[in-house]
């Protein structure tokens, strides 16, 4: 009874602040409810018995990607009831392409067929006498170690690719250098001048 | 809690689960007032002052005489303000504070939920703690709140990273994300605690683990905001960071939260490397009656973490605050390193080690 309770709750809320996330008027807010949205998610899958997925999704999603995303729509000068003044304009080419979504998508439904293994395999989502952790390590580092290494290849050369169109060395910015603030000592930093009144230093 | 349903029926169980909580959450509150005590007498000593001491003998009843007049004050929301979100956030903070200490073990079997991932959660919540900052400083809508809350949360990602792989050094060595079962395995004497990691022996673990254990205190200092990086609410540059517009329960709550999670990372220091609960003699207490075995555990679990906060204050004591960028250069290019190596040198010398 309480995990059916649970997985209602969970559910409702996650579709409600979905729902929120689009109607909201003001960006932080819709954000938040995103933030809502991941949340609810990762207790159904806690209630699914994948515990490890749901706190992975907490961890990537909600305290990293999301807090990114926040940063960004709270920096953000955007003028969002200036932005839906064309709302009317666009609604039938908008309502036109989410209908053929919706019937390509039912269509899809329909003609889903999954193979016997894979519907026992979802009928005991939780392998038997081992944790999350280990049944998930088995498949990604044991079974396909080599296309999870290649998809992280992908993610290194997404990263570098990113990291190099926006290096820029400009010439002359001074950088501060801890070794040699470190390293100074009074001889480099304090010279003496025996000065004479009312010449200056002279250098 | 599917225990008690199990022995009490639905209700019982459920109110025998909410009793457990209250109970843990009320000792935790008693006890976080006097280490507020403890944290303000430390810091006058290192100033030659006296601290609080007129409320109660030695000032003992100051932090409750505080709590009142939080409580009493008026609550004033700033008039350009988002006001839900404004009373949001403080809330935020203490629920996910709170929420957090659900998988600390105190003692063998005393914890409320024993989860499996137990340390992936504790990593996953304290991550969660940015956005009762940020939300309380964007909704302040006032230009300093605004402002801390973003060094704020900048500076909790970043540390977050390393704290991420120093615990990944600590499960490599456990095999396993629960928390008592990680405590369980430093049983037995000083020697076996994760900082000296003798339990690996003949590799030589302690160079390796030594400097992760003062990373991840430097880096549990960072998460929390706490002084010498408490850049968030530096009063020199931001009067006081995202609780500039903050009066009375809001600002307690906010503190409160605050001072949970610094207890929770002294938990954390002293479970993860510190032992938990074991003695440092390895005492063999099996034999002992139930209720004194286990008082002796969480006597030293909370002798532990007594220590650390001890360090907390006397760091913030001593220690003259962090520029920003001197900041980032420790998370992301000293520290992120480090620790990165010491997970390749960890899981080597598990594959390697007497246990692979």
């Amino acid at each position: 009874m309480l995990a059916n309770l649970a997985f209602w709750a969970f559910s409702g809320v996650a579709i409600f602040s979905a729902l929120m996330v689009v109607i909201a008027r003001n960006p932080v807010r819709s954000v938040l409810f995103l933030i809502l949205a991941f949340f609810s998610a990762a207790g159904l899958f806690v209630l699914l018995g994948a515990e490890f997925l749901a706190m992975l999704l907490i961890v990537v999603y909600v305290g990293a990607v999301a807090v990114l995303f926040l940063f960004v729509v709270m920096m953000l000068d955007v003028d969002f009831t200036e932005l839906k003044q064309g709302f009317l304009s666009y609604l039938p080419l908008g309502g036109l392409v989410a209908i053929i979504l919706a019937v390509e998508l039912g269509m899809i439904g329909m003609t889903w067929q999954a193979s016997d293994q894979a519907m026992a395999l979802r009928d005991a989502a939780i392998p038997e006498g081992m944790t999350n952790i280990e049944a998930l390590g088995l498949v990604i580092y044991d079974q396909y170690v080599y296309f999870f290494q290649a998809a992280g290849l992908v993610l290194l050369v997404a990263m570098i690719g990113a990291i190099v169109l926006t290096l820029r060395h400009k010439p002359g910015v001074r950088r501060q250098s801890v070794s040699a603030q470190v390293g100074r000592d009074r001889k480099d930093a304090v010279t003496m001048h025996d000065i004479k009144p009312g010449q200056g230093i002279g250098e | 809690m599917t225990d008690f349903i199990e022995q009490f029926g639905v209700w019982g169980g459920l109110g025998m689960a909410v009793a457990q909580i209250l109970a843990f959450a009320i000792v935790l509150l008693i006890s976080l007032a006097f280490l507020l005590l403890m944290d303000r007498k430390v810091w006058a000593a290192v100033q030659m002052r006296k601290g609080p001491n007129v409320v109660g003998a030695f000032g003992l009843l100051q932090s409750f005489a505080d709590f009142f007049k939080f409580v009493f004050k008026e609550i004033v929301v700033p008039a350009g303000a988002d006001r839900s979100l404004y009373l949001l956030a403080p809330l935020i903070t203490l629920i996910l504070a709170f929420v957090t200490w659900a998988v600390v073990p105190a003692a063998p079997g005393w914890v409320i939920a024993d989860l499996n991932v137990g340390l992936l959660y504790l990593f996953a919540m304290s991550s969660l703690g940015v956005y009762g900052i940020i939300i309380g400083g964007w909704a302040s809508n006032s230009k300093y709140p605004f402002l801390g809350a973003l060094r704020s949360a900048a500076q909790m990602v970043s540390y977050e990273v390393s704290i991420g792989f120093i615990i990944v050094t600590v499960l490599l060595f456990a095999g396993s994300m629960n928390l008592s079962e990680i405590i369980e395995m430093q049983a037995g004497g000083f020697w076996n605690w994760n900082v000296l990691s003798f339990h690996a022996w003949p590799m030589p673990m302690f160079l390796v683990m030594i400097p992760m254990a003062v990373i991840f205190f430097i880096s549990a200092l960072a998460e929390t905001n706490r002084p010498p990086f408490d850049l968030p609410e530096a009063e020199s540059e931001l009067v006081a960071g995202y609780q500039v517009e903050y009066s009375s329960t809001p600002y307690l709550l906010f503190m409160v939260g605050e001072y949970l999670n610094i207890v929770l990372m002294c938990a954390m220091t002293s479970i993860l490397f510190f032992g938990g609960w074991n003695d440092p003699f390895g005492l063999d207490v099996s034999g002992w009656p139930y209720l004194a075995s286990h008082a002796w555990y969480f006597f030293w679990f909370a002798a532990k973490i007594v220590f650390f906060f001890f360090m907390f204050a006397m760091v913030k004591a001593l220690v003259p605050r962090y520029r920003y960028d001197q900041l980032m250069r420790l998370g992301w290019k000293i520290f992120l390193p480090i620790s990165l190596a010491a997970v390749a040198l960890v899981g080597a010398a598990v594959v390697y080690g007497p246990q692979g």
